[in-house]
């Protein structure tokens, strides 16, 4: 999609915007962390802080009431944002990727109009269902099944850590249309409005970090939709939409890294600067110098990988699917790079790093997720290396 | 009712700011510029009088040289109807600019307008106050409250003793402390839409204004560097020093 059909900002405009989106984060998303400790959603008035700053809206054209971003912008936004607790970026990470793409790229016209001025504005929060309990990566053995009965479908299944499914107005589902199929084109993707009869919560997960951002299971029970809520209006097609999202989710959480990876880098050094050892600040002594440096060191390679990789993607246009591999490439280097910043960040701290309510010792817990979600490490290296492996056969 | 709000393009307030090396002003080449935090605070007062329907209009004027256009811009992207650029390269003296909102005043008939109390580059806290007594306006300075009271402004001023609360006639002059508001983030669709709000721009001589300045500064320096602390190992030693060396008891 171009800039114009985008209808996004000049740069002018887009500067002006991210320095709201600066202050936002230093004055009022950083100062509030300590309140998420210990919840399990997002607190309403940072939630509405959110929605106020136009967050939801990042990744959807300006004609269906988002902000028409290309993906450096996103990422240019995203870099700020997540400079602060990932939680934050969680709250509308599901709407701006994996919810509003698969829609805007291969949803009918019906389609876009009903959801994406909603999910832009924030009052719509999307839930991406793919993961099961018995599927995660291998999503081509999804057990889902949705059956046609007349002008309707009908789903059943369970589906497993599902972001933000308790605060969703839509859910997206990935079920199994054809039942003779064991592989991703029997699949087809599903809008299903929350309040679904036979359509169910579970109880929140307790998980090792990201305090503040919901996961549960998702039951789906009999659950009856309108054909009209078939991604796309063909079945089979529910892998290729996904593929949208994902793509689009994979370089947000190397972005994410990035910011994340940034942030400890930067509470490191500022504690070297005030923490005194032997006579003088930490700063000085060259072992530490040496956990800064690798540290800004990996910090530069990973946000230039996803910046040259998000311009790529702009240029692409359709043909975004060409840059799996990359993409791939910028979500396994960042996501480990960010957890051995995070080690690094935590050693520099010594003792306070291990203490509860410093925040390298809940960045650390947070982004330890960053290697699993979205696609596990092992999962991006098979990704990129069978990219190589073909390219080299096909030439 | 029309409200005026007056915007100054200062050095941003993240900026750590340098003397020119001959000492006649800051370097402000190559610096980031934003608009004066108390005028985002006026903006912001003056967008929520808007917002209760009290205000019908606002216009946002600024007296600097042509870039000052992006503080209008930032005005009309929080919520400001139309922007006025009075366009003049070279200093500006809190008089001069005075004397050029009264004549946009003048011009435009607004019931109130609202000023930052002072700028973050000059810090002379002085154009508000000019502007009622060239008017001859009542005025409610370091306001940290603002409410309509039938056709008249009851404002809560922050002085040194606490709060004091007057009640103004209109047409008034306001001019706000810090704490009056929380300037919002101009989100991007009104960033956006702010390209189609009209910047209309005219020349102090325009308007009538003399802004030939006054004043001369004679010399710029940074502030002294802090000398380094001594520490003292008793409470006899500290009060020793405080009353031999320091003679300050």
């Amino acid at each position: 999609m171009t800039d114009a059909g985008r209808g996004g900002p000049t740069a002018a405009e887009f500067d002006a915007y991210l320095d709201g989106i600066r202050r936002l984060v230093d004055q009022r998303l950083i100062p509030a962390e300590p309140r998420l400790e210990g919840e399990e959603t997002l607190p309403q008035d940072l939630t509405q802080a959110l929605r106020e700053a136009g967050l939801f809206g990042i990744s959807i054209p300006a004609r269906y009431g988002g902000a028409g971003l290309t993906m450096e912008q996103q990422v240019r936004v995203m870099l700020e944002v997540t400079r602060a607790s990932a939680v934050y970026r969680a709250r509308f990470s599901t709407t701006i990727g994996l919810g509003s793409q698969p829609i805007l790229y291969n949803g009918t016209e019906a389609q876009r109009r009903a959801w994406l001025p909603r999910m832009a504005s924030g009052e719509a929060t999307a839930a991406f269902c793919l993961t099961e309990p018995e599927h995660g990566s291998d999503a081509g053995g999804l057990a889902t099944r949705a059956r046609r009965e007349g002008g309707e479908y009908v789903l059943d299944g369970v589906k497993r850590y599902i972001t933000n499914a308790r605060q969703a107005q839509v859910f997206i589902v990935m079920a199994r249309t054809d039942p003779a199929s064991r592989d991703a084109a029997g699949i087809s993707a599903f809008i299903v409005p929350a309040g679904t009869p036979g359509l169910r919560c579970g109880p929140a997960d307790r998980k090792m970090g990201q305090d503040g951002s919901a996961t549960c299971e998702v039951f789906l029970d009999g659950v009856r939709v309108p054909a009209e809520n078939l991604i796309g209006g063909r079945e089979g097609e529910g892998f290729k939409t996904a593929m949208r999202g994902i793509n689009h989710a994979r370089l947000h959480v190397a972005v994410t890294c990035v910011g994340q990876a940034q942030r400890l880098l930067d509470e490191a050094l500022s504690y070297a600067l005030r923490r005194r050892q032997f006579g003088q600040p930490l700063a000085e002594f060259q072992l530490v110098q040496a956990m800064l440096a690798d540290s800004r060191a990996e910090i530069l390679a990973a946000r230039s990988a996803v910046l040259e990789t998000a311009r790529a993607f702009d240029r692409a246009g359709e043909a975004q699917g060409s840059l799996v591999a990359d993409i791939a490439c910028c979500k396994l280097f960042a996501s480990e790079m960010v957890c051995r910043v995070a080690d690094r960040a935590v050693q520099i701290h010594g003792g306070a790093g291990y203490m509860r309510g410093t925040a390298v010792e809940r960045l650390y817990r947070d982004v330890r997720l960053f290697r699993i979600f979205e696609g596990a490490s092992q999962i991006q290296q098979i990704l990129i290396a069978r990219d190589m492996v073909r390219g080299a056969r096909h030439g | 009712m029309k409200l005026l709000v007056p915007v100054k393009r200062v050095v941003d307030y993240n900026v750590k700011v340098r003397v020119k090396a001959d000492g006649t002003g800051v370097e402000t080449a190559n610096v980031k510029m934003s608009m004066n935090p108390f005028d985002e605070i006026a903006v912001e007062e003056a967008v929520r009088l808007k917002e209760k329907g009290i205000a019908t209009e606002i216009v946002a004027v600024s007296a600097g040289p042509a870039a000052a256009q992006e503080q209008i811009r930032t005005a009309l992207a929080m919520g400001a109807d139309r922007g006025i650029l009075v366009e003049h390269d070279g200093v500006l003296e809190p008089l001069a600019v005075a004397k050029i909102l009264k004549a946009i005043v003048e011009k435009e008939g607004p019931q109130l307008v609202i000023l930052g109390k002072q700028a973050i580059d000059d810090d002379m806290n002085a154009t508000g106050q000019m502007l009622a007594a060239l008017l001859g306006w009542p005025q409610g300075t370091f306001a940290s409250r603002v409410e309509p009271a039938d056709g008249a402004l009851k404002v809560t001023r922050e002085v040194d003793g606490g709060l004091e609360t007057v009640q103004l006639r209109l047409p008034a002059i306001v001019t706000t402390d810090l704490r009056l508001n929380e300037p919002r983030y101009a989100s991007l669709p009104n960033i956006m839409k702010a390209r189609k709000k009209p910047i209309e721009t005219v020349k102090p001589a325009d308007l009538g204004v003399d802004v030939t300045p006054r004043l001369s500064v004679l010399k710029v320096e940074e502030p002294p560097k802090r000398q380094a602390g001594k520490k003292v190992a008793s409470v006899q030693e500290l009060v020793e020093k405080l009353r031999n060396e320091a003679k300050v008891i």
